[in-house]
């Protein structure tokens, strides 16, 4: 809502010297953000000036000027220079004389030009900043203005005056109006302030069939309540708008359309009632307010036909729909510049019909922003009996009897309030005076039941143009914030004990930080997956589908991390920066195949459902959960002096499940794989206490190939919420022996296809409890080893708890794990 | 063999007086040995004069004996002290040799970095468990009465339409991708015990195309405190205390009006911020206020008994003015330089 100072000014009692940043900070203070502030930019010497004399004088260019000697009230006319030619001798126009600064910023200066000094500009409309509409010069016979020559151009065309811009909450439609804000402002201030509605002089009228049938009210809402009608006949469609009211509208952001148009917009602004004005001349017959009928069309004002839907109200006379109702009017009853008889209609609309309709039409409009708020149902034939009298006043129109009043005004239902509500929920003590004083002043009649003490309760009720004001904690913020917001106090509240954070919480925590301290970068993907993409690592998986995807080819959710992945690290190369290790922790949306998530209906608000109900809410959300992907690429270390760079493969992969596993406090355990996106022969199975938990490996390099990326993507993907679900809750510790240990190396042959896990498996469990670590140390392939085998070489450390190990027991003990590898894996020990 | 020497004052003197020489002129350790296998060892002058003592007559053996030792003690003496400064020396050299420029020297380990988004998120949970409030959490896709008519959203309010929201297919199956993390107040009251003081920060979603202020998806940490007798006094002592652990002690809250569905009275938060790069200032951070009396009758808690506030805010607005960023499309494209310029610490 943008608000000129000047109307303003005309109902509370504005300070001389107001500026704009002392109107927002007054505003702001009851709960209006400041969004803007609107000026004109002009400035200096700005007059209005008669053409005397005026010259065509062709030049060499082909362009033809006009040598001008203007009157400007000065003793000598001014000779101007002009390039345009829609003015003449005897006009008035606007003279800006050097000094002057014109938008943009434009400064006039006296300047020699086509062989002229001029002195001054006469300025378009356009260079003054009052419209777009035409380049031509501003001729004042044009706004119906006849000023003396040498006047004040600055203050005649509103070009002194300014407006602030506020934003206007959801709950406070009345603040769309300039009688609201200035009320607010007088709030703020305690500056005096006039209602306009209780200048306007109310216009009785009747006989004017209108008939109001909804046959399909909106949650049980009639489509109207209160409702007016007024005829103004013999309008005079040639007059201007005076520009006082084409220079607060401009203000406000109106175009200036018509005079009879201009007022009807005028006087929403003012008293916050959307009016619409037909042409009397093409209505046929009576007034219906209805619904729109199955298949009705509607061409609007904007010139675009509409299909109407059978929830939109309707403004109809007996050819049809002429108005959509609140939103905007129709093209064919539009008053024109032939138009001498108005018929004016202001209505108090159901917001809720409003709202949907203009949300269905995308048709945010002026009249629905006011009405699906809520306007002041008082206000409404005043509204309309306003318009009447301005047509009178500026139109030469007269006013006819014919009209309607209609309807019953909704008005906010009393509240019984405990006086003392407002300390217990806002923390300052107020007094009972303070609180019964506020209700006032907001426009509230407030009946204190018994002595007036902070004990007491009172019947509140709230004023017309105030719907949201629907309980007491409504009424609470009315106290809070005209005392002021700034008057609470700060006191921390002391929270009974708490646990911390749950041990998930904790470990998903230390798997992130982990994978960072191990040297990955943690990013962020948005999680909205193509087809492509989720069939590429879930082949044929079912997916959550948005309704309304900005992108329509992302509108699945994702069920895996990786894809993500891919593309932060495609955005990373496409950078430059081409050795990655990059990891996220997310969570992932994996509806079930076939089955339909949701529910029909949705329970009401308000009111706890019963257990059964909420548990099928629940069970209607597809389940969700935490996972950990990681992604490498290029070099893991770098070439640096004296280091050849080492590149990134299936290690690094496995080297993060390691972390994560370790993070998790869970024992990992790798087992060869598949998975539909990876090499199969370089995929790992990951599990913990049997349980498949996720999987790393490398890309399929065909798969790398199509998304341009490096044939070795090395990528890990884990199941959080299994992880810690598996991992040990208790840890228990195992004794650290003391005594020497003795080592050994042990070689192995055994057939390549055998996995090295399982020969350590074999040996550790073959050589029973004095083997203490077990590190594999190669995996030889080539001469010395029988084609199809290969040797593995583990290094051995054994160590008694109770005693120094001999050579020959250690020994022993590794003949024993290398008897169970034999007999398991037909391993032979390697000379 | 040679002859027996002659043990006399001169012999020895001249025997010590040659080792000396040589082990004083031993730069090395190599040039060390040989002067102790010289001088020293078996064969050498003093070896044999010492050698000699066994072939004296008995009341020669004492002073000989003592002649000899001491020239003997001499020289070894001298040598344990030669030894000392030439293996210093060398040591010397060796660690001057070993030297390497340390700018120069290779990295093992790539440096990781976590995401200032995750970083922030846990330090304001840290602030709150430090206060004995718990983290709760929610599903991310959600059903529309958790997200919106349990928080006194009405059916019509405009927040549901679908400029905003995100709607999973089909529509009328009433799911949403949630567009605030308040959903998780509703379900914090549903779930645990009263009183309840509850964080909880997560992924929220809205239909923004991603440009240098929106994003479709973001961070929101949602606080919700229900207890007996809280006011907005309460309201604001958290919110200042948050404040001083994310901008500094000089921080400060200040309340404007404002409407929020689930509040009521409400308010926008403004943070002055002391510390701001540019000087300090007052910044937009978040909304709050006190739990609308719905949202409690939502969860079946009397709103006669308890009352409590809520509040909420944008962690990537957080971060954009707590550390200076300008473009909101650092934070979520995933270019690993936005996250490594913090490295562990936001």
């Amino acid at each position: 809502m943008r608000i000129p100072l000047s109307w303003l000014r005309d109902w509370v009692a504005l300070p001389e010297d107001a500026t704009l940043e002392h109107v927002h900070a007054a505003l702001v203070s009851v709960g209006f953000e400041e969004e803007d502030v609107h000026a004109a930019e002009v400035t200096g010497p700005v007059v209005v000036g008669q053409v005397l004399s005026l010259e065509p004088e062709p030049q060499k260019n082909g362009k033809t000027i006009n040598w001008c000697q203007v009157d400007v009230g000065e003793a000598e006319p001014r000779g101007i220079v002009c390039g345009a030619h829609n003015f003449g001798v005897g006009d008035k126009v606007v003279v800006t004389l050097p000094g002057a600064v014109l938008p943009g910023p434009f400064p006039i200066a006296a300047r020699k030009t086509y062989g002229h000094v001029s002195d001054g500009m006469i300025a378009s409309t356009r260079e003054l900043g009052l419209g777009d509409e035409h380049d031509g010069i501003l001729r004042l016979v044009e706004l119906g203005l006849d000023p003396e020559p040498g006047t004040d151009a600055l203050a005649l065309l509103g070009l002194d005056d300014a407006a602030v811009e506020i934003n206007v909450t959801p709950d406070r439609g009345y603040a769309f109006s300039i009688r609201g804000v200035a009320r607010e402002y007088s709030h703020a201030t305690g500056a005096s302030f006039r209602d306009p509605a209780d200048a306007v002089e109310p216009v009785a009228a009747h006989g004017f069939p209108v008939t109001l049938d909804d046959s399909a009210p909106i949650r049980g809402r009639q489509g109207a309540s209160v409702i007016a009608f007024r005829v103004v006949r013999g309008i005079d469609p040639t007059r201007p708008t005076p520009s006082w009211m084409r220079s607060r509208l401009r203000l406000a952001g109106i175009r200036s359309i018509s005079l009879a148009v201009d007022v009807t917009n005028y006087v929403m602004l003012e008293l916050g009632q959307p009016i619409h004005g037909f042409d009397l001349a093409k209505i046929a017959g009576g007034i219906t307010l209805r619904r729109a009928q199955p298949g009705e069309a509607l061409e609007t004002l904007d010139a675009v036909t509409r299909k109407l839907d059978p929830q939109d109200l309707v403004v109809a006379d007996e050819s049809g729909a002429v108005a959509l109702a609140g939103v905007m009017g129709g093209a064919a009853t539009e008053i024109s510049d032939a138009t001498t008889d108005v018929l004016i209609e202001a209505i108090n609309w159901d917001p809720i019909s409003i709202a949907r309709t203009a949300r269905r039409h995308k048709l945010p409009s002026e009249a629905a922003k006011r009405l699906e708020r809520g306007v002041d149902p008082r206000v409404t034939p005043l509204a309309a009996a306003r318009v009447a009298q301005l047509l009178v006043e500026l139109a030469g129109g007269t006013i006819d009897e014919l009209g309607v009043d209609a309807g019953e005004a909704v008005v906010p239902a009393p509240i019984e309030f405990a006086l003392d509500l407002p300390s217990r929920i806002v923390g300052v003590d107020y007094t009972v005076e303070q609180v019964v004083a506020t209700l006032e002043l907001i426009g509230a009649a407030v009946e204190v039941q018994g002595e007036l003490a902070l004990t007491s309760t009172a019947t509140v009720t709230p004023p017309s143009w105030r719907p949201d004001l629907t309980d007491g904690p409504t009424l609470v913020e009315e106290v809070a914030r005209i005392v002021g917001y700034g008057e609470i106090p700060s006191v921390l509240p002391v929270a009974p004990p708490g646990r911390g954070l749950t041990r998930a919480q904790r470990l998903r925590r230390g798997i992130a930080q982990g994978l960072a301290d191990a040297g990955a970068t943690e990013v962020q993907a948005y999680p909205f997956h193509s087809r492509a993409q989720i069939d590429a690592f879930t082949p044929g998986a079912a997916a959550v589908k948005l309704a309304n995807a900005l992108d329509g080819e992302a509108a699945l959710l994702r069920r895996s991390l990786l894809p993500g992945l891919v593309d932060v690290a495609r955005r990373n190369l496409g950078r430059g920066l081409t050795d990655l290790a990059i990891y996220e922790v997310g969570t992932v949306f994996l509806p079930e195949s076939g089955r339909a998530y949701g529910t029909d209906g949705i329970p009401a608000g308000a009111a706890r459902p019963s257990d059964e109900v909420l548990a099928e809410l629940n069970d209607a959300i597809p389940p969700q959960g935490w996972r950990v992907g990681f992604l490498a690429l290029g070099d893991t270390v770098d070439k640096q002096p004296g280091q050849a760079s080492v590149a990134a493969g299936l290690g690094d992969a496995l080297d993060a499940a390691r972390q994560i596993a370790l993070s998790a406090g869970a024992a990992l355990e790798v087992v060869q794989g598949s998975h539909p996106a990876l090499h199969p022969g370089r995929t790992a199975e990951l599990r913990v206490a049997g349980a498949v938990v996720g999987h790393a490996g490398e890309l399929l390099p065909a798969l790398a190939a199509v998304l341009d990326l490096p044939r070795v993507v090395a990528v890990a993907e884990i199941d959080v919420d299994a992880l810690i679900e598996l991992s040990d809750v208790h840890r228990s510790a195992t004794p650290i022996r003391t005594q020497p240990a003795a080592t050994q190396d042990l070689s192995l042959v055994v057939d390549a296809g055998v996995p090295a896990a399982d020969v350590v498996a074999a040996v550790t469990e073959g050589a029973g409890e004095l083997l203490e670590h077990v590190r594999l140390v190669d995996d030889y392939r080539g001469q010395g080893v029988p084609e199809g085998s290969k040797s593995i070489t583990l290094a051995l450390r054994f160590r008694a708890a109770d005693r120094t190990l001999t050579a020959a027991e250690a020994t022993e003990a590794k003949l024993a794990g290398v008897a169970l590898a034999t007999e398991r894996l037909g391993a032979t020990l390697r000379d | 063999m040679s002859d027996t020497p002659q043990i006399t004052e001169q012999a020895v003197a001249e025997a010590v007086d040659a080792a000396l020489a040589a082990i004083s002129a031993a730069g090395d350790s190599t040039a060390l040995r040989s002067a102790r296998t010289e001088h020293t060892a078996e064969h050498s002058p003093l070896a044999r004069l010492n050698g000699a003592i066994r072939d004296l007559p008995g009341s020669e053996k004492a002073a000989a004996g003592k002649l000899v030792g001491q020239a003997r003690a001499r020289v070894n003496q001298a040598l344990a002290a030669q030894e000392s400064v030439v293996l210093a020396a060398e040591e010397q050299q060796r660690l001057a040799a070993e030297a390497v420029d340390v700018t120069a020297v290779p990295s093992r380990r790539r440096t990781g970095a976590r995401h200032p988004l995750s970083l922030l998120q846990e330090d304001i949970a840290d602030v709150f468990t430090g206060m004995g409030w718990e983290i709760g959490e929610g599903p991310e896709l959600e059903h529309e009465w958790f997200n919106f008519d349990s928080l006194n959203f009405d059916e019509d309010h405009p927040a549901r339409a679908m400029q905003d929201t995100f709607f999973v297919e089909p529509v009328e199956r009433h799911l949403v991708l949630r567009t605030h993390t308040s959903p998780v107040q509703i379900r914090s009251l549903l779930s645990r015990p009263l009183p309840l003081y509850v964080v909880a920060p997560g992924r929220v979603y809205r239909t923004d195309e991603l440009d240098a202020t929106h994003t479709p998806v973001f961070q929101q940490v949602e606080g919700i405190a229900i207890d007996k007798g809280l006011t907005m006094a309460h309201l604001r002592g958290t919110l200042e205390h948050l404040a001083h652990a994310m901008f500094g002690e000089g921080a400060q809250i200040r309340l404007r009006p404002n409407f929020f569905p689930f509040t009521e009275p409400s308010a926008e938060m403004d943070v002055w911020q002391p510390n701001a790069k540019g000087g300090a200032r007052w910044v937009e951070w978040g909304g709050c206020g006190m739990v609308n009396r719905n949202v409690l009758r939502a969860a079946g808690i009397d709103p006669e008994e308890y009352q409590g506030f809520a509040f909420g805010m944008g962690i990537e607005r957080t971060l954009q003015f707590r550390n200076d960023m300008n473009d909101m499309r650092d934070m979520v494209e995933g270019d690993v330089r936005f996250s490594q310029q913090f490295g562990m610490v936001v």
